[in-house]
C-alpha cells in the first residue's frame, strides 16, 4: 500500500500525469516564442501567449540545487531518509522538482547530468524521477 | 490637502511560557486579548477600530478561512475596511501598507492587525508537506520536508555561487540568541556557540536544527491610525515612512533565483522609494528568521551588503548586541518566538525600538528601523519603513 502522498491531478495538469504513466516526459511549449514551460498553464508566462502546446521532451537535465532530507517529510517517508530532492534544469529549459534515486546520495552534487525513469507508484500514478546520468 | 500622515500608536505581544500560552487560549482569543492590549496602550477603545486586518492557519477548512468574519464576530465589531491577505509569514507588513493606504485616503481612521497561534499546544506543526494540488502536486509527492527542504536548497545554491558556509549562517543564529538573553520575553535564552549550532543534527542538508525557528504559540496586535488623531492619544507615535511587497512563487521549482530572494528585493525597493532613504539610514532591522539562510538573503536583497557577500556581512557578531549592524533585537523567531507566521512580532519590536522601550537589549539613537518579512518558500516578501521623527 503506497502511503506517501500523490498528485490531486486536475484537468489542466493530466495531459503531463497520463504522459508519465506511458513512460513519456512532457512539458508545455509556446508556440509563438517556443519557450517550453513547466508547470502547466494556460498562458506562456515569457510572452502571454495563450497558444501552447504539449511536446514530449528529451528526460535529460543537470541539478540547479537540492538538498538530503535527514529527516522525513512526515511519517510516509521514515524509510526512506536519507533520500536526495532535487531541482533539475531540463535540457529544454524548465525546471522540475524531483527525486534523486541513487545509492550514492552523498554523491549528489549541483551540475551533476542526471536522467529521468519512471516510478510506477500506483496503479494510476508515475512519478518522474531522475538517476544519476552515468548509471 | 495633503496626505493624511499614518502612525502606529499601539502594539503587543501576548506573554508566553516555554513557548506557550499560559492558560491556554483559542487562536481567536489570543488575537482579542492582544488587540485590547495594543488599544489600551494606545488609548484607543474597541470600537474605535474601523479596519481590521488578520491572516492565519488557524481554522483551515473551516472558519478560519474567512479570518477577519471570525474575528470580527469574536470581538463584537464592523470594520468597514477588512484585509485577510495571506501572503505567509510576511502578511502583516503588508497589511500596515494596505491599511496605511486605506487611512491615508480617508476610508478608515483607525487600524488594527492581530495574529495568534497555538500550534506548540495543538502540536499541529510537523515536516510534511502541503497538500499535493495546484503547482504542488508536482512538489509534496517527493518529500521535501517543508518548510525547511526548500530553504536548504536556496542554501545550498547560495553555496555554491558564493562560497557561503554553514558557519556563516550560524554567525545569525549566535548573535540572535545573544539578543534574546536581553529580551526577559525570550524562548530561549542560554548562550549558543557556533560550535553549537554546527553539531546540532542535520534536518535536510545543510540547515541544522539551531539554523531553524522555534515552534511556539503566540500573538500579536498592532494599531494604526493618522497624526492627527494621535495627537489626542497617550502613545508616543511611530510614522509609516514606506511600505512594499511582492510575491514570486508557490512552489520552490518556480522561485527565480534559488540564490536571490527576489520578492524581497523588490519589496526592498518599493518601501526605500516611498521613504525617500536608502538601506545606510536604517538604525535597526527586524528580519524575518524562519531559517538562517532567509536572513541572509533578505541582508542581500534589501541592499545592505551586495548579492554574495552576506556570509562576511554577518560575521564576527555584526548584528549582535553591540555589533555594527543591530538586527532581530528581540531574538527573532530562531529565539523569541515563532508561532507560524512571524511577521506582526518583527513590527512589534521596530516600534519598541524606536520608542525606546526596549529595556536592556535597547539599541542607542535608533530614528529609523525596518521590518522586512518573508512568506511561505521565499515566496513573498513585505517590508515597512518606520521613523520616530
Ligand atoms: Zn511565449
Amino acid at each position: 500500500m503506497y502511503e506517501k502522498p500523490l498528485p490531486v491531478i486536475d484537468p489542466t495538469t493530466r495531459p503531463f500525469w497520463d504522459a508519465a504513466k506511458a513512460h513519456r516526459l512532457v512539458v508545455q511549449r509556446c508556440q509563438d516564442c517556443k519557450m517550453h514551460i513547466f508547470i502547466p498553464r494556460s498562458n506562456c508566462t515569457s510572452c502571454f501567449s495563450d497558444r501552447l502546446e504539449w511536446v514530449e521532451v528529451s528526460g535529460e537535465g543537470t541539478i540547479y540545487t537540492y538538498t538530503i532530507a535527514r529527516r522525513p517529510a512526515g511519517p510516509a517517508f521514515k524509510e526512506e531518509v536519507p533520500y536526495a530532492v532535487a531541482i533539475i534544469d531540463l535540457k529544454e529549459g524548465p525546471r522540475i522538482l524531483s527525486n534523486v534515486v541513487t545509492d550514492d546520495v552523498e554523491g549528489v552534487t549541483i551540475g551533476q547530468k542526471v536522467r529521468v525513469i519512471f516510478d510506477d507508484v500506483t496503479e494510476d500514478v508515475t512519478l518522474p524521477k531522475f538517476v544519476p546520468a552515468e548509471s | 490637502m495633503g496626505k493624511r500622515q499614518v502612525v502606529i500608536v499601539g502594539v503587543a505581544d501576548a506573554p508566553l511560557e516555554k513557548g506557550v500560552i499560559p492558560g491556554g487560549a483559542n487562536d481567536l482569543e489570543i488575537q482579542a486579548r492582544a488587540a485590547k492590549a495594543a488599544l489600551d496602550e494606545a488609548g484607543l477603545k474597541l470600537s474605535d477600530v474601523d479596519g481590521l486586518s488578520t491572516a492565519g492557519l488557524w481554522g483551515i477548512p473551516g472558519p478560519g478561512q474567512f479570518a477577519t468574519i471570525s474575528l470580527s464576530e469574536h470581538l463584537g465589531i464592523r470594520p468597514k475596511f477588512s484585509d485577510s491577505t495571506n501572503l505567509g509569514g510576511s502578511a502583516f507588513e503588508a497589511h500596515v501598507g494596505h491599511a496605511a493606504m486605506a487611512i491615508e485616503s480617508g476610508a478608515i481612521d483607525v487600524a488594527l492587525i492581530t495574529y495568534g497561534s497555538t500550534q506548540k499546544s495543538q502540536r499541529s506543526r510537523n515536516l510534511g508537506g502541503r497538500p499535493p494540488s495546484f503547482s504542488l502536486q508536482f512538489d509534496t509527492p517527493y518529500g521535501l520536508p517543508n518548510p525547511v527542504g526548500a530553504y536548504a536548497m536556496a542554501a545550498t545554491r547560495h553555496m555554491h555561487e558564493y562560497g557561503t558556509t554553514s558557519e556563516h549562517l550560524a554567525e545569525i543564529a549566535v548573535a540572535t540568541r545573544q539578543w534574546a538573553m536581553k529580551n526577559p520575553g525570550a524562548t530561549m535564552r542560554d548562550p549558543l556557540t557556533v560550535e553549537d549550532v554546527l553539531s546540532s543534527k542535520t534536518i535536510t542538508d545543510p540547515l541544522h536544527l539551531l539554523d531553524c525557528c522555534l515552534v511556539t504559540d503566540g500573538g500579536g496586535a498592532v494599531v494604526l491610525t493618522t497624526e492627527e488623531r494621535a495627537r489626542d492619544l497617550k502613545a508616543r507615535p511611530i510614522y509609516v515612512r514606506g511600505h512594499g511587497e511582492s510575491q514570486t512563487h508557490m512552489s520552490i521549482a518556480a522561485m527565480p533565483d534559488l540564490a536571490f530572494h527576489t520578492a524581497a528585493a523588490e519589496s526592498g525597493v518599493r518601501a526605500f522609494e516611498m521613504a525617500g532613504i536608502g538601506p545606510e539610514a536604517i538604525d535597526v532591522a527586524e528580519i524575518y528568521d524562519s531559517f538562517t539562510i532567509t536572513v541572509l538573503l533578505t541582508l542581500e536583497a534589501l541592499g545592505f551588503c551586495g548579492r554574495g557577500e552576506g556570509g562576511a556581512f554577518v560575521s564576527n557578531g555584526r548584528t549582535g548586541p553591540g555589533g555594527a549592524f543591530p538586527m532581530n533585537t528581540n531574538g527573532g523567531g530562531l529565539s523569541y518566538a515563532h508561532p507560524g507566521m512571524y511577521g506582526i512580532f518583527l513590527l512589534i519590536e521596530a516600534v519598541r525600538q524606536l520608542r525606546g522601550e526596549a529595556g536592556e537589549r535597547q539599541v542607542a539613537d535608533v530614528k529609523t528601523a525596518l521590518a522586512h518579512g518573508t512568506g511561505g518558500v521565499l515566496s513573498s516578501g513585505a517590508t515597512c519603513i518606520l521613523s520616530n521623527h
